[in-house]
């Protein structure tokens, strides 16, 4: 990412606000990304109740300790995401790689921790077929899957340019657009968590 | 413009009156006389407001017409009290058509009071089914309803699977409806999983036009059908005879030969989809057929209920009808001229 | 161009240099190039759109129509909602966002301007697999909204192009609304305040903004509809306790705010082109704005008002009767708004002019018949009837698509450096007027005369021989019209007279430089001192407020003739990557329907692309990208 092409003429580089296009970018897209959640979290609220003849709902199937461990997991990969932030800041690389990586494993195991938990779900009957609630279901905590998949891809991607020596301190704003996403993602989950696990009926 | 003004003048004079059987200002019953009040109130705002802007803007472009050697116009930028009338006339205006607006909305979701007639509507890819649960019939496509009593209309989408099962066909699918009966009331919404509701009252013997109004597949077109009011009398009379049983033919007929085919058939049999039975009993994936004979017209709405249509109906319905074959509907069972004649015997016999 | 390519850089393929070709525009990041991509594509779609319009009249100009089928007719129909609605208008739309956005505020090229390029390939690709399904058994037959379970219900694979379509579409609309925030936010000239930005540049922000909060929940809604159809899942399966009326809900609270995402940008043209042939200022700038803002605001709480004949309740549709009647209003400051500046002007009836006020005149039109839907009772007999054919054609038509040439003619000058003939465009104009009002007007009596939409064939005996014929009429009239457009365009590049920068004595920047503007746009980024900068460095007022010429040089001096032809400027590479990324999605299309084997292809082809392009500029400080 260099610098902005308005910029380069020897004008000044600042733009109109004061804040970097990039940052911008990134707040009106997650702007878009509330009403893509709050989108799926309303169908789920309208549907959770509606469960087909001898289907089993979310209820019978969940384990409460389980999900609390793994979004407390999610959580505490904001705090490694602030860690890399602060150290590309202050110019230490070498605690840059290990909280980027720390972050994406912390997202690993969340991720990975879904997974099991859908095969669990499924061997229990309640699936993306099973009923409404169960489409909903799946088609909320999928897509919010799929966002922490993209934000380890792009953990792993920063982690990647680091190693190379392409991520010099003067860069730190990618590292800042990404914690900016997964902060997102992670608040995204609480709400999803306190709707979906905490109140489930 | 001028074509505007055409077309709004030739509305005006034309579109009103006019006796077309699905013209909303033919208002025949309470539903429409109201909505077409309220339009007519909505519409001479509309034309006041119409007239003044577009004058207005015609004047302007004409006056205001640059010409040679004109010096330059004074530069406005604004009036802050123009921008305040403009604001709050209209808003007045709109308060003057909410307020009748939010009444009329109220009066239409009523619970209609009195004598109440209740019909069950089944609403099925194209065709309309009506059952009458108090006086235990049921017919198609054909909505009999007495004159100045209101009628209460419980609108379902149903498909009934059997059937088409036994002709290797999918069944059809319950999908959006809507009922529309422009002379007697604006149209109400029927959604698969729900019961809707509309009330429909006519004031005057007579047969009023109806139609499917919402999207629902290939033939949406072809889904139509009539309500047709009749005085106390004549509606109490029609009742019976549709409570009566089936018409049994003469042995030795056309009609009898008919009748056989009808309930046994190589490679399936009528009966599997219509039932005859005046209460319903039997398959409901097609038209109950009971009192077939009684109807004006049949394939909902589409054709007159005379040998020639229905010999063609049977010869190949999917010919006369776009998505009946393909729609899982009435297939064709490549009759022979006999069998054709028998049936038709038969169905017209079925008064 | 100093591209600086460095030997070890890690790409199957060179940075692409060339200026001129096939790959230039393959591979172009400029905003007006690809604003013309953008411009070109969506009247391509046009004519496609308009043939099939063409068709549906034909087939419905009299009784038992036969040249179509049922099943045709249907797909026909949906086609036409679905590419005017999106391939049409909104490309349109983005045309002169791209192209003129930079050039009103001073700027050089969008904030990201190889986002802009993947925005316009990914809307391509949208349209083209969209009508790739004619070719693949059958394009979507059930409407542009596809009520559910109808579209979940219908058997063959035509509305999964529909939700799949859409969706590819919808990601570029989303990317591109990102990117005109951004850039409207950020990259404002020097003293462009955003109450000096012109109306136009307001209009795109504000859909920008409409685009970024509606598009996704459609996209929701299409995911739910696709996974139903491909999946088997049970969003609309009322078996399993789906409900098909929140699919309405869905559609409409995307929907209603696409209306004004169609009609907001043609009032932005309009509040642009009436100024400058009025010689006057826009009359009440600060209350046109914010009704734009206002409209856009209340735009979001009237969804339900497409839902009337739903059942939701007398509560339900007495609130969003009045909403709707409350976005009159603003509405109604614009029109007044507009009637004031050309009040008192020196009105100069050119092509531009006249589309702009027909837009006025007839939006009108469109308004009022609106209001009467407002009126809930006398709203469930005119749904579904060609009362609302009418009502949404007086605004998309009547309102955007007069709007949109508007603002092709007033700008043709400035996009292609060459005059049209002000003749050959009356005649466009007075065709099109005409045609559209015999087209459309009838309508409203067909649909009070009980006439559903959406039926392929009406009967005999219902009394709506003489306006179906009618209507078919007008609309060979505007087809005829647009002939008249297009010959106008051909002969105008072909020998149109050189355009000076400024040939309408324009108020904003962007005829302050040359027709057509060099790639870099502005030789020195200009310094705003006031809203419509151009005019007041041309005029100042006397005491009577009547403008009077500036000597040349005397207000700004600073600002004198630039030597343009010494300027060198680095302006962002062009890239292939946009391109590459954007071909992955309509293989994610195909292998979501037809085989997983083009999913991982699809996928890999996308990250590729992504990869190449963010791997891209790191290497290339010189070449001043971002993105």
């Amino acid at each position: 990412m260099a610098a902005e092409p308005h910029v380069v003429m020897g004008h000044e580089a600042a733009t109109a606000t004061g804040l970097d296009n990039r940052k911008v970018g990134m707040w009106a897209f997650l702007g878009s990304e509330c009403l893509f959640f709050g989108a799926m979290i309303s169908t789920y609220l309208l549907y959770r109740n509606r469960i087909g003849e001898g289907q089993p709902r979310l209820g019978d199937v969940y384990d409460i300790p389980y999900t609390s461990v793994s979004a407390f997991v999610l959580l505490m990969s904001s705090v490694t995401m602030v860690l890399a932030l602060a150290a590309i800041q202050r110019g230490e690389h070498r605690k840059l790689r290990v909280w980027l990586m720390a972050t994406a494993l912390l997202g690993l195991v969340f991720v990975g921790g879904q997974a099991f938990e859908f095969t669990e779900f499924v061997r229990h009957g309640f699936t993306f077929r099973s009923s409404a609630a169960g489409s909903a279901f799946f088609m909320l905590t999928g897509f919010h899957g799929a966002h922490v998949t993209v934000g380890i891809l792009m953990l792993l991607g920063l982690f990647y340019l680091s190693v190379l020596g392409r991520l010099p301190t003067g860069d730190s704003l990618r590292v800042e657009l990404v914690g900016l996403y997964w902060h997102f993602v992670d608040i995204v989950w609480i709400v999803i968590f306190t709707i979906v696990y905490l109140f489930p009926q | 413009m001028t074509a505007a003004v055409l077309a709004l003048g030739a509305f005006l004079f034309v579109a009103c009156g006019q006796d077309l059987p699905q013209n909303t200002f033919r208002a025949e019953g309470p539903n429409a006389e109201l909505q077409k009040d309220l339009f007519f109130l909505a519409f001479w705002i509309a034309v006041f407001i119409f007239v003044l802007v577009e004058g207005l803007i015609v004047f302007a472009a004409i006056r205001f017409r640059a010409r040679r050697r004109e010096e330059a116009p004074k530069q406005v930028h604004g009036n802050t009290r123009l921008e305040i009338v403009w604001t709050v006339i209209p808003a007045l205006l709109l308060l003057f058509i909410g307020v009748p607006t939010i009444g009329g909305i109220f009066t239409l979701a009523a619970q209609p009071q009195g004598d109440v007639l209740n019909v069950n509507v089944i609403a099925h890819q194209w065709w309309w089914e009506f059952q009458y649960p108090d006086q235990k019939i049921v017919t198609a496509n054909e909505l009999h309803i007495p004159v100045g009593r209101p009628v209460l209309l419980s609108m379902e989408s149903k498909e009934t699977p059997g059937g088409q099962e036994q002709f290797g066909l999918t069944p059809a699918d319950a999908v959006i409806h809507s009922l529309w009966v422009p002379r007697l009331s604006g149209t109400q919404d029927i959604i698969p999983g729900r019961v809707t509701h509309l009330t429909l009252q006519a004031e005057r013997p007579g047969t009023y036009f109806g139609q499917c109004k919402e999207f629902c597949g290939i033939s949406h077109a072809n889904m139509r059908f009539r309500v047709i009011a009749q005085t106390a009398k004549d509606f109490t009379g029609w009742v019976s005879a549709q409570q009566a049983e089936a018409a049994e033919p003469p042995p030795g007929t056309d009609a009898a030969e008919g009748a056989e085919l009808f309930a046994q058939f190589p490679g399936g049999s009528c009966v599997a989809c219509h039932a005859i039975d005046p209460g319903g009993e039997g398959a409901s994936v097609g038209p109950n057929l009971t009192h077939f004979g009684s109807r004006t017209t049949f394939g909902a709405g589409l054709f007159p209920n005379d040998a020639e249509h229905l010999e063609r109906w049977l010869r190949d319905p999917g010919r006369m009808k776009a998505g009946v074959p393909e729609g899982a509907k009435m297939p064709n069972y490549n009759l022979s001229n006999d069998h054709i004649q028998a049936l038709v015997a038969y169905l017209q016999s079925l008064k | 161009m100093a591209a600086v390519t460095v030997p070890t850089r890690p790409a199957p393929f060179r940075r692409p240099t060339a200026e001129h070709g096939l790959v230039s525009w393959l591979t172009t990041v400029d905003h007006k190039r690809i604003g013309i991509l953008y411009g070109v594509t969506a009247f391509a779609f046009f004519i496609i759109g308009g043939v099939e319009a063409l068709l549906i009249r034909a087939q419905l100009t009299a009784p038992n129509g036969r040249i179509l089928d049922a099943e045709t007719y249907n797909q026909v129909f949906t086609m036409h909602g679905l590419t005017m609605i999106f391939f049409v208008v909104m490309p349109l739309s983005a045309a002169f966002f791209n192209y003129m956005v930079p050039l009103l505020i001073g700027a050089r090229d969008v904030a990201f301007p190889r986002l802009n390029a993947f925005s316009y390939w990914v809307f391509l690709a949208g349209g083209l697999f969209l009508y790739s399904s004619f070719f693949l058994g059958g394009a979507p037959n059930c409407g542009w909204f596809c009520y559910e379970p109808l579209g979940v219900a219908e058997i063959g694979n035509n509305n999964s192009f529909y939700a799949l379509g859409l969706q590819i579409a919808g990601l570029g609309s989303l990317v591109a609304s990102v990117n005109f925030i951004v850039t409207i936010v950020n990259l404002r000239a020097p003293g462009m305040s955003l109450m000096r930005m012109p109306v136009f540049v307001w209009m795109t922000l504000v859909v920008s903004f409409l685009l970024l909060f509606s598009l996704p929940i459609l996209a929701i809604g299409l995911f739910q509809l696709a996974f139903d159809r491909l999946f088997a899942t049970n969003f609309f399966n009322v078996a399993a306790g789906g409900d098909p009326v929140l699919w309405q809900h869905m559609f409409w609270l995307f929907g209603h705010p696409e209306v004004y995402v169609l009609v907001l940008p043609a009032m932005g043209i309009v509040s642009e082109v009436l100024p400058v042939f009025s010689r006057k200022p826009l009359f009440g700038y600060p209350a046109i704005v914010f009704a734009g803002v206002a409209i856009a605001f209340i735009g979001f709480g009237v969804w339900a008002h497409h839902m009337f004949a739903v059942g939701l309740g007398p509560v339900a549709n007495s609130a969003f009767a009045i909403s709707t009647m409350v976005i009159a209003v603003p509405t109604g400051i614009k029109i007044f708004n507009w009637l004031g500046t050309m009040w008192g002007g020196s009105i100069r009836l050119q092509t531009p002019m006249l589309f702009s006020i027909g837009f006025v005149t007839m939006f009108v039109i469109g308004g009022l018949s609106g209001v009467t839907h407002a009126v809930v009772p006398s709203d469930y007999q005119q749904t579904d009837t060609y009362y609302i054919v009418a009502h949404f054609h007086y605004v998309l038509f009547g309102g955007a698509i007069f709007g949109l040439f508007s603002g092709i003619y007033y700008w043709w000058p400035k996009f292609t450096g060459h005059l049209y003939s002000e003749r050959l465009g009356q005649v466009h104009f007075w065709l099109m007027l005409i045609g559209f009002n015999l087209t459309f007007g009838p309508m409203h009596i067909l649909g009070l005369q009980g006439m559903p939409r959406r039926i392929y064939q009406w009967p005999p005996g219902m009394g709506w021989e003489l306006w179906n014929a009618v209507s078919t009429v007008g609309a060979f009239l505007i087809a005829a019209s647009i002939l008249v457009f297009m010959a106008n365009a051909v002969r105008s590049m072909a020998r149109g007279e050189r355009a000076e920068e400024d040939p309408w004595d324009g108020r904003t920047l962007e005829w302050s430089i040359p027709s057509p503007p060099p790639h870099y746009n502005f030789a020195e980024i200009p310094t705003v001192r006031s809203r419509d900068d151009l005019w007041h460095r041309k005029y100042a007022e006397d005491e009577s407020g009547r403008p009077v010429t500036v000597v040349a040089g005397a207000a700004h001096p600073e600002e004198g003739d630039g030597e343009h032809d010494e300027v060198h400027i680095d302006m962002p590479n062009p890239s292939y990557w946009p391109i590459v990324a954007a071909a992955g999605l309509p293989l994610i299309g195909y292998g979501l329907i037809y085989h997983w084997v083009f999913i991982p292809v699809g996928v890999l082809l996308l990250l590729a692309g992504l990869y190449g392009w963010k791997i891209e500029p790191v290497e290339e400080h010189v070449e001043g990208a971002s993105d």
